[in-house]
């Protein structure tokens, strides 16, 4: 396995009283695509938020490349290489298209650079170019998603962490949505850590899969593997097993095997 | 009718010192979502700095300006750090009864400073009593230069906004604070450099209200006028504090004119009254709900 970006050691994160992660540990190589699956309020986005510094953990270790990075605030994080897309796009609805995508520049010295990968960005998603000079509250929910990660993009990170990208989109911008992550991953290198709901597309793009319930990793194994296991294709797929008696047990207990 | 055209005048000049004050609420709100209620003490701060700095360093009206704007500035950051970011977080209502605190704390500080105390002084001015006669019409060169400087004034603050790195920042982090953070943004350190700015802003406020009111502890009540002006203009827009601000100026120099005793006092809240009335977002009240 190549040389791993990111990893997590233990790591424990809580909302108020609410604990949202329960000592998750888990890796992604450089240079790869690796997913985490789970249901509403497994603590996937948590995750995400912890690593980005919006959430800094109780307990254990994030590091970067080696370098712990727990507990920095986020423009640190974001200095460090990393950069969260998040969910709900969250763009600056009154900003022009232009100007939130400078602002995913924001951290960077070097003007060439980020004319650059502006360039490369309207590349990847021509109808920003479009729209550049529009306010992007004014674009539909599939350009906002496209900008969100244009934005990041242009922080020029090592890390992207994406959360929910597919949300609310129709099936056919998913698709779209999901080659442009392939494509970034390949042309740029970046290493990205996507976080789904829509099991099938993450299982299909990603090289490595975790799967999270309620704040613990109970599974990881290569995608193509988890994609073949039972209780992934019954519970995030869809896919109706047969039971031995030709129909399905009523309620059937998941046991990650 | 050179009557009139005399009374806009006037009420306009007035209506930019408004403007300026409802400007620095604006700001503040639009970055951290309260109100401070202590902008019109900061100007009153803002206006004795400049005195000082006249008097007592001997620097001419124009540097004056600056260096009251610089000292406001620091003092404003300094605002921010001190009192108001150990309370972020918590409900809104403590963030403004805190703002209201500071502001009384710094009538108290002014009236204990030895050289400005409780007196009323007056801030010496290039333009003094200046008048130039257009057609019948007297006009003060003062009013002109309040009148000029609050549009110099404006459109650079425009053009930082517009165009400049921080100035889109500010906005950024204002619209979408969690995406601000998101894009590495520091948003702490820009809430800061918008106090310090809006306190700027403020100082300008002050030096040019003192050759109306002349500088005392208690001129940063005209905060209570200015309040208005930032409601009529849409709370939370730019370019409404400073149509408020003008509105309520001319209003009120036009009350003061041609109604009854006792109207010009009252006239600003007539106006916002009438405002919320027909338009309860303001005049330039957002139409994007801002998300929070």
């Amino acid at each position: 396995m190549a040389q791993s970006m990111l990893e997590l050691a233990n790591v424990e994160s809580s909302y108020g009283p609410v604990q949202a992660l329960r000592g998750v540990s888990l890796s992604v190589p450089e240079g790869r695509i690796v997913t985490v699956l789970g249901a509403n309020g497994a603590g996937k986005s948590t995750i995400l938020k912890t690593i980005s510094g919006i959430i800094d953990p109780q307990k254990g270790q994030v590091k970067l490349r080696g370098v712990e990075i727990q507990g920095r605030a986020p423009d640190q994080v974001v200095r460090a290489g990393v950069v969260h897309v998040p969910e709900g796009r969250e763009v600056f609805p009154l900003l022009s298209v232009e100007d939130n995508l400078r602002m995913g520049a924001y951290t960077r010295r070097d003007p060439d650079g980020v004319a650059q990968d502006l360039e490369a960005v309207f590349g990847y998603f021509p109808v920003l170019r479009e729209r550049a000079q529009q306010e992007a509250g004014q674009l539909s929910g599939g350009q906002q998603q496209m900008l969100a990660i244009a934005r990041a993009l242009l922080a020029k990170p090592q890390l992207m962490l994406m959360d929910e990208p597919s949300l609310g989109l129709s099936p056919k911008l998913t698709k779209e949505i999901f080659e442009i992550i392939v494509r970034i991953n390949r042309e740029r290198g970046t290493t990205i850590l996507l976080v789904e709901q829509n099991a099938h597309m993450a299982l299909k793009i990603a090289d490595w899969g975790y799967v999270l319930e309620v704040g613990r990793i109970v599974m990881e194994d290569s995608c193509a593997r988890l994609a073949e296991k039972e209780d992934i294709r019954e519970f995030y797929l869809g896919v109706k097993a047969e039971g031995v008696r030709g129909k399905r047990r009523w309620k059937k207990k998941k046991q990650w095997r | 009718m050179v009557q009139f055209v005399q009374m806009l005048l006037a009420g306009t000049a007035q209506g930019c010192v408004y403007a300026l004050v409802a400007l620095g609420f604006v700001l503040i709100y639009k970055a951290t979502e309260t109100v401070n209620f202590a902008q019109g003490d900061l100007m009153m701060l803002g206006a004795f700095f400049a005195l000082s700095g006249g008097t007592l360093i001997g620097l001419p009206y124009w540097a004056v300006i600056l260096f009251a704007a610089l000292v406001m500035a620091i003092v404003g950051m300094l605002i921010e750090r001190v009192v108001i970011r150990p309370v972020l977080g918590h409900p809104a209502f403590t963030v403004v009864m805190i703002t209201i605190g500071v502001g009384y704390v710094l009538r108290g500080v002014v009236t204990m400073v030895p050289g400005w105390g409780t007196e009323t002084y007056a801030l010496s001015t290039p333009f003094g009593q200046k008048v130039l006669r257009v057609g019948g019409a007297v006009i003060a060169v003062q009013e002109l230069a309040v009148i000029g400087m609050t549009a110099a004034l404006c459109l650079v603050l425009y053009l930082f906004f517009r165009y400049s790195k921080l100035g889109v920042a500010m906005q950024a982090s204002s619209q979408n604070q969690l995406a601000a953070y998101y894009m590495g943004i520091p948003v702490r350190r820009v809430n800061m450099l918008i106090w310090g700015l809006s306190a700027a802003v403020a100082a300008f406020a002050g030096i040019l209200l003192a050759p109306v009111t002349f500088v005392h502890s208690n001129m940063g009540f005209i905060g209570l006028k200015a309040f208005p002006a930032a409601v009529v203009g849409g709370f939370g827009s730019v370019p409404g504090a400073i149509v408020g601000g003008l509105i309520i100026g001319v209003v009120e120099a036009l009350a003061g004119r041609y109604l009854p005793e006792g109207f010009k006092d009252v006239a600003a809240y007539v106006v916002v009254l009438i405002v919320l009335f027909v338009r309860p977002s303001g005049i330039f009240g957002e139409t994007t709900m801002k998300k929070v």
